[in-house]
Parts: structure tokens; C-alpha cells; sequence
């Protein structure tokens, strides 16, 4: 079968998906921030000295990793109003993300923190620091230095779940993809655009995260 | 309240596990599919000359770099231009089995990547050829290397069976939507819809911690 590739529909159609890109990754990039902040709540419930929150923030953390997101984003957004709590569309795909990016934040945050070395801990400690001073100026810094790449993935694959926010209608990038192809029938065109853009868009962050992270090593290393 | 929850459960019960059976045939159909050419894929990957090499590390990339949603529409809608008009449920299959294979073929390659050069270089130097060396020495070392990853990309395969309910499969999310829409009881039916999820997937998960376990060098470690 020939299929004659015209890319012209595409083109017209390109601010569009540009627009969608942008808003994914405005999507992620919130739901980065909240859910780094509810994944060290998690995270420090995790290695907590009581059995409660060690036991609730680990079923935290199974139970979200085990379940789709989409069914996340349902439940915030057609579940949620059963309960008299509505939110609307972008609100809701943001708070589900969110809570979907803290499990698997936690985990890596759990990592970091088991990665603090004792030593330092005790020597905020013989300086007289106060518990949350300890974490605020000793803890953390550590910890995020420790775990920057891996939130950098995270952050490239909330990129990606962003395109599951067209499933309750927010225009991200799948979401006009999939009016494109509907409105103009230029099939493969569309969606071997939208996949390069989101390779692409994924491919360009991780390089300049892998550049940030070797300027900042850079530093340090000339620091010491 | 509860008691009328309790007569819908038992009349949409059926309607949730059939559901559930296609969730679970489908998710097993593109696991065995992208098993079957995500491995060789990974061993062409480590051996092949540059120029495939390349060519096949950017088909990997290209389909690991989509987000799932759009290979499930792009497969939808892309399919029937070049074959018979599929079954939903076909085009669903492809697209989990194509981001399935890509999985599977970066970890088959980082496995073998991972195996100690001395292993190859043995196997060569008692006159094994390049097949038999593969599936009598590197092989075996690679399958306990890269269970734990493949199991992952099993749990996320049959995660992402759940966005085959946007292109119409009656998989376990449909059949949630279809029965919230007639009773309005969202929250209820979509916590034991995610209950059903996390069970299959957590059952998932202690498998392959089971089988790994099994697999180690040192049976009886302090893990386990």
C-alpha cells in the first residue's frame, strides 16, 4: 500500500501543538514541585523511628505505584465531586500527578536520605543544632545533591504522564495531536510529529539537566 | 447507603472481572509479543555493527520516548492504513507490545553490557560459537541481571493497558466507567476497581521478587 506523506495540515497545525508542549510541561514542572515536597513528607515517614507512619507511608507508596494513573486522575477529578470536592480539570490532573510523582519520589528521597552519611549527622549534632536545623541545613542540602539525577528522570517521565491529562480534555500536546488527526486525516504525519516532539522535548531536558549537574560538580569540585 | 453499594457490587461483579480477565489477557498478550522481539532486539543491539546499532538504539529511543497514550492512539488510528481494519483490542495489543519491546530491548542490552568481558572471552577461547556462548553463558547471566527490570516493565505494561479504555477495549477501566455511569457511585466502585490493580500488580511484583530470590548466587541472604 503507498501512503504519500504530506505534512502541510501538520505545519498549519504546529502552534497548536507547541502550545499543548508548552502546557505539559508547565503540568509537570508543578507537579514536580508539589509532589518533590508531599514525597519528603513521605520519605522521612518512611525511615521514621514509629511504626505508624512507617507502616502508612510505606502502603503509600505500594499502593500508588501499583495502580494506573489514569485511575488516579478519575478518581480526583469524577470521584472527588461525589465527595463534594470539586476541582477543575487542570487542578485535578495536577493534584493526581502529584500524588502518582510523590511514590516514586519518596523512594528516591528514601535512597538520598539512607545516603547521608551518620558522621555528619552526629557532628550537627555535637555542634549543638536543633533537630530541624539539622535537617534544614545539613540534611536536605545533602540529599538533594545526592538525588538530583534521579529527580531529573522523574521529572522526564511526569513529562511523559502529562499526556494522559488529554483523557479529561486538558489541550496538552496529545490532545491536539489527536484533534489534528481527526480534523485533517493526516495520520502518520500527526502522530510522527507529536512522538519526535516529545522525544525530542525529553532528550533536550535530560542534556541540560546532564549539563547543570556537571557545572554544579564543576564547582564543587574546584570548592574543595 | 452501604447496603444498596453492596447489591450493586454483587450485580456488576461479574462485569468487573470479566474486565479484569481482558485487562490481564491483553497486558499478557503484549508482555509475550514484546518479550519475543524485545530480546533478540537487545542482543542485536550488543552485537551488531555500528550502523544497525545506531539505527536500532533510535527506533528504542523513539518508541521509550512516547508516552504510551500516544503509541495507544497512534496504533489505533495508524494501523487500519496499512492492514485490515483491527479490533480495537488488536491495536491495543501493538502499541503495549511495541513500548514493551523497547523496554525489553534496553534492558537485554544492558544486561549483557553488565556481564564481565572474561565470560565472552571464555566461552570463545573453549571453542563455543557466538550463538552457543550466547544462550549457554551470557544469556543465563543476563535473565538474573535483568529480572528485576523486566518485571517492572510488566507492571507498567499492565498499568498501561488501563489507556486502552480511550480507543474502546473493554478492558477493567471501561468496564469501571461504564458501571459508575449507570449508579453514580464513583468512589466506591473506583476504589475496588484500583484494589483489583494493586492486587494483580502487587501480585506481580512479590513473584518476581520470589523467582529472583530464587535465582541469586547466595540463596539465604539477609534479604528476602
Amino acid at each position: 500500500m503507498t501512503y504519500s506523506f504530506n505534512f502541510n495540515a501538520v505545519w498549519q497545525n504546529f502552534p497548536e501543538l507547541l502550545q499543548g508542549l508548552a502546557l505539559g510541561l508547565g503540568l509537570a514542572l508543578t507537579s514536580l514541585a508539589g509532589g518533590m515536597a508531599l514525597g519528603l513528607i513521605v520519605a522521612f515517614g518512611l525511615i521514621s523511628r514509629h511504626g505508624f507512619l512507617r507502616r502508612l507511608s510505606s502502603a503509600y507508596v505500594t499502593f500508588l505505584r501499583n495502580i494506573p494513573l489514569l485511575l488516579i486522575i478519575y478518581f480526583v477529578f469524577m470521584g472527588l465531586p461525589q465527595a463534594g470536592i470539586r476541582l477543575d480539570k487542570y487542578t485535578a490532573f495536577v493534584a493526581s500527578l502529584m500524588a502518582y510523582g510523590a511514590a516514586y519520589m519518596a523512594e528516591i528521597f528514601r535512597g538520598g536520605l539512607m545516603a547521608v552519611p551518620k558522621g555528619v549527622i552526629e557532628a550537627g549534632r555535637a555542634i549543638g543544632l536543633k533537630p530541624w536545623q539539622l535537617k534544614t541545613s545539613i540534611i536536605l542540602p545533602i540529599l538533594f545533591q545526592k538525588t538530583r539525577p534521579a529527580l531529573g528522570n522523574a521529572y522526564i517521565s511526569l513529562f511523559k504522564d502529562t499526556s494522559l491529562a488529554a483523557a479529561i480534555a486538558v489541550p496538552e500536546l496529545t490532545f491536539y495531536a489527536r484533534k489534528i488527526n481527526l480534523e485533517t486525516f493526516r495520520i502518520l504525519e500527526t502522530w510522527l510529529v507529536t512522538s519526535l516532539l516529545y522525544v525530542f522535548t525529553a532528550t533536550i531536558i535530560a542534556n541540560i539537566l546532564r549539563y547543570l549537574d556537571w557545572r554544579m560538580n564543576a564547582r564543587q569540585g574546584r570548592g574543595s | 447507603m452501604s447496603g444498596s453499594f453492596l447489591t450493586e457490587l454483587a450485580l456488576n461483579w461479574p462485569r468487573l472481572v470479566t474486565g479484569l480477565g481482558q485487562t490481564v489477557t491483553v497486558s499478557l498478550a503484549a508482555i509475550f509479543f514484546g518479550t519475543l522481539y524485545g530480546v533478540p532486539l537487545g542482543v542485536a543491539m550488543f552485537r551488531c555493527p555500528l550502523a544497525l546499532r545506531v539505527l536500532f538504539a533510535a527506533y528504542v529511543d523513539l518508541v521509550r520516548g512516547t508516552p504510551v497514550l500516544v503509541l495507544v492512539l497512534a496504533s489505533y488510528y495508524i494501523v487500519p492504513l496499512f492492514g485490515p481494519n483491527l479490533s480495537a483490542s488488536l491495536a491495543g495489543v501493538v502499541a503495549l507490545a511495541l513500548f514493551c519491546g523497547a523496554q525489553i530491548a534496553e534492558i537485554t542490552r544492558g544486561a549483557l553490557n553488565a556481564i564481565d568481558k572474561g565470560q565472552m572471552e571464555a566461552a570463545k577461547s573453549i571453542g563455543l560459537r557466538f550463538h552457543q556462548a550466547l544462550l549457554y553463558v551470557l544469556l543465563p547471566q543476563a535473565l538474573r541481571i535483568g529480572l528485576p527490570a523486566w518485571m517492572n516493565s510488566v507492571i507498567e505494561t499492565v498499568k498501561g493497558s488501563s489507556l486502552l479504555l480511550i480507543i474502546g477495549v473493554a478492558e477493567l477501566m471501561l468496564t469501571l466507567q461504564q458501571i459508575v455511569s449507570r449508579n453514580f457511585m464513583s468512589i466506591q466502585f473506583m476504589i475496588i476497581v484500583g484494589l483489583m490493580y494493586f492486587i494483580v500488580n502487587y501480585a506481580l511484583e512479590r513473584a518476581g521478587k520470589y523467582v529472583e530470590h530464587r535465582l541469586a548466587f547466595e540463596r539465604g541472604g539477609s534479604h528476602g
